[in-house]
């Protein structure tokens, strides 16, 4: 008998049944269709402004930076304030996404962008978010032609832009946009949550930055709610 | 790996007089004990959350065959292909013909217990494949030719100077030859020496903490990013996973992430949590060609419709090997195979057998803190208690013991005549006592009174008092 026929054929014995009737497939199916949700933690029953405040204080509080900046205009100038602070490469990999296009890059000479999938090269990584989740400071990214996911691991420093539209409460409104956007059952090859820079605490559990992904992980927030 | 848990009373004993094991665990009780109570403190719906969580387990258990076929639909429609695997030499083999296939001569792996239960680095290795393990603990006892003291931080035995020495020994040969001590800068030459290893591999292979029924989705859950650079740097990406780990959608899937990280480390989430989804779409400029499912039952099946099937819910946080006063103690090898803590004292009977595994259940005072921190509430303690009376009806427990049992049980059961031999044993030894109120002996008892002092009782039993005291209050 092939594993698959012996393992279904243990289950269904140890359980004490054999496969599901109709009715009962049936209402799985439409308990998977329906997926409806667990409890919800209520702490970001607030207010817009107060979901952004607690977003920013999640991300702080996993080491990530934050910084607002007033239109998309601005962002240029934003990273290459954060880039010099810190004394980085001024040499940056950008997501080949349209949300980035308009970017005005002419203000910011010094700063040499290319577009496309992380290099192992690469130092700097901008990309864009796809949502933000307040609940925990967490951001979702979904990979895509224009959003190839090595941006988010390969280079040691990640740059996101977010709009300030993009940020939602919880996980769960992040599975609602994600329905919207590539259909109910469907998932982009990969969706990435993204709570801080990469630690670990395998030497003598001491906490150490950047064990393989981004040493640090900066987040612009785009003010497009005014 | 060389199961070697029928010597879990010499181990113990060593692991009680090995200064760095000692030293290791103890920071254990310190670290992730108060990490964890300070996020569920901060969640107020946390225990609530447990019960949710527990309740989910139990119906997806029931249901297993239902959303394991709906799960292996979704993979195939999105173009992975699915592998069931009834034993670890299947899962070995069926893992060892996808690398074959890809002509693979190194492959780069995330942290996976099941690949562990499998022993696939050591297959990988006989059949001319390279495994390199990513996550730093793992590659450190990988470095050193061990296997994992403790499932979610696997190096926690190695002192940085232990590290120090196998980097010093096993990077000479990338030109990096100077001994470094700082922990930071251990960090740092690992991140260099992997980076490559990532880039060059032909294969990633990965775990999985859960597989999305709905979506055909594998999820990995970790904090270095190690995972996410091995399943998306080479060609073909491998996610191993037992069967058990399915759940039906998105939102099941979030109310365990809800539990995960703050019960093992207590953060709200782990840094990295990634949804995989079928290969690279099309247009897609990263990402692997191939995607592979490989699902391992080995024994997962058999624990179903028992008085164990609870230890399937478990989501191998680590909460109760962290809040164990017997694992602190005698540290995580000593249990002699993959799960240690009180997780493998119940689960490791059932899968190297109660024989080779007969001490593990009895490595615990039942002082219950394991199930009061499980996130989905399994029982430990009773299933220890469950595999004590299989031992002995079976058997399995030595003839000292049995008899032991056998004359305890023969006056429990004989309620007047155990209220006069405990009547009788509470004087005689307040007499033995004498004034001093403790005895520095017991006879038969050696082994426990060689390190403390017995307290004598107060001369009457509990019993006698309780009788007495129910009278007066008449």
């Amino acid at each position: 008998m092939p594993s698959r026929d012996k393992i279904f054929a243990r289950i269904r014995h140890n359980l004490g049944r054999g496969p599901l009737d109709e009715a009962a497939a049936g209402a799985l199916k439409a308990r998977i269709e329906g997926h409806a949700p667990h409890t919800i933690p209520t702490r970001t029953d607030i207010s817009r402004d107060k979901q952004i405040d607690l977003f920013q204080e999640k991300a702080e509080a996993l080491a990530a930076t934050v910084a607002r900046v007033p239109s998309l205009a601005e962002v240029p100038e934003a990273v290459r304030d954060y880039l010099a602070a810190h004394n980085l490469p001024t040499r940056i990999k950008m997501s080949p996404d349209t949300a980035l296009d308009g970017l005005p890059f002419d203000k910011t000479p010094m700063l040499e962008v290319s577009r496309g999938a992380a290099s192992p090269e690469d130092e700097v990584s901008l990309t864009p978010a796809f949502t933000g989740i307040a609940e925990t400071g967490t951001l979702c990214m979904a990979s895509g032609p224009e959003t190839p996911s090595t941006l988010n691991f390969l280079p040691e420093n990640h740059v996101v832009v977010i709009r300030k539209s993009q940020i939602t409460g919880t996980l769960e409104d992040s599975w609602a946009q994600l329905r919207a956007k590539f259909g109910a059952g469907n998932l982009p090859r990969t969706v990435n949550f993204i709570s801080g820079p990469s630690r670990t605490g395998d030497i003598e559990q001491t906490l150490i930055m950047g064990a393989h992904g981004p040493r640090r992980l900066h987040i612009l927030i785009v003010d497009d709610e005014k | 790996m060389q199961v070697t848990s029928r010597h879990f009373k010499k181990g113990a004993h060593e692991a009680l007089h090995d200064e760095n094991i000692q030293s290791a665990f103890s920071r254990v009780k310190s670290g992730f004990p108060l990490a964890r109570a300070r996020a569920a403190g901060e969640l107020p719906e946390f225990e609530g959350l447990r019960d949710e969580a527990r309740d989910l387990k139990n119906h997806i258990l029931q249901n297993l065959d239902y959303y394991l076929e709906y799960f292996e639909d979704q993979v195939l429609l999105q173009g992975g292909r699915v592998h069931w695997c009834s034993s670890y030499t299947e899962a070995r083999d069926v893992v060892l013909a996808i690398c074959k296939e890809a002509n693979a001569k190194t492959v780069t792996k995330g942290k996976s217990m099941i690949t562990e239960e499998m022993a696939l680095n050591d297959h990988l290795e006989k059949n001319g494949i390279e495994p390199i393990e990513t996550d730093l603990g793992e590659y450190i006892i990988q470095l050193a030719h061990e296997y994992p003291s403790h499932i979610i931080a696997p190096a926690l035995h190695k002192t940085k100077e232990q590290v120090t020495e196998l980097f010093h020994e096993n990077h000479g040969k990338y030109g990096l030859t100077e001994r470094i001590t700082d922990p930071q800068a251990l960090v740092n030459e690992a991140r260099q020496v992997l980076r490559d290893k990532y880039v060059a591999a032909d294969v990633g292979i990965t775990g999985a903490n859960f597989l999305i029924a709905e979506t055909g989705s594998t999820v990995i859950v970790t904090n270095e990013g190690n995972g996410d650079l091995t399943q998306s740097l080479p060609k073909t990406h491998i996610a191993v996973s037992s069967i058990e780990k399915v759940v039906p959608t998105l939102e099941d899937a979030s109310l365990f992430l809800r539990l995960l990280a703050r019960s093992a480390t207590g953060q709200e989430m782990s840094v990295y949590t990634t949804f995989s989804t079928g290969p690279r779409r099309m247009e897609d400029i990263d990402g692997p060609a191939n995607f592979h499912v490989v699902l391992v039952d080995s024994g997962r099946s058999d624990l179903l419709g028992t008085d164990k099937q609870d230890l399937l819910r478990c989501l191998k946080c680590g909460a109760c090997m962290n809040h164990c006063p017997v694992y602190q103690a005698v540290g995580g090898h000593t249990y002699g195979w993959v799960y240690p803590g009180p997780i493998g004292a119940a689960l490791n009977p059932h899968m190297i057998g109660l024989e080779e595994a007969r001490d593990l259940p009895n490595a615990s005072t039942f002082c219950g803190r394991c199930e009061e921190v499980c996130p989905v509430r399994i029982p430990l303690p009773k299933i220890m208690r469950h595999w004590r009376e299989q031992a002995f009806e079976t058997q399995v427990t030595p003839k000292p013991e049995r008899w032991g049992i056998g004359i305890w049980a023969f006056f429990a059961k004989r309620p007047t005549l155990y209220r006069l031999m405990t009547r009788i044993s509470a004087r005689s030894l307040k007499g033995m006592a004498g004034k001093k109120g403790v005895i520095r002996k017991l006879p038969l008892l050696t082994g426990w009174s060689s390190v403390r002092d017995f307290p004598a009782p107060e001369g009457r039993t509990f019993m006698e008092q309780w009788k007495k005291q129910s009278q007066e209050g008449k």
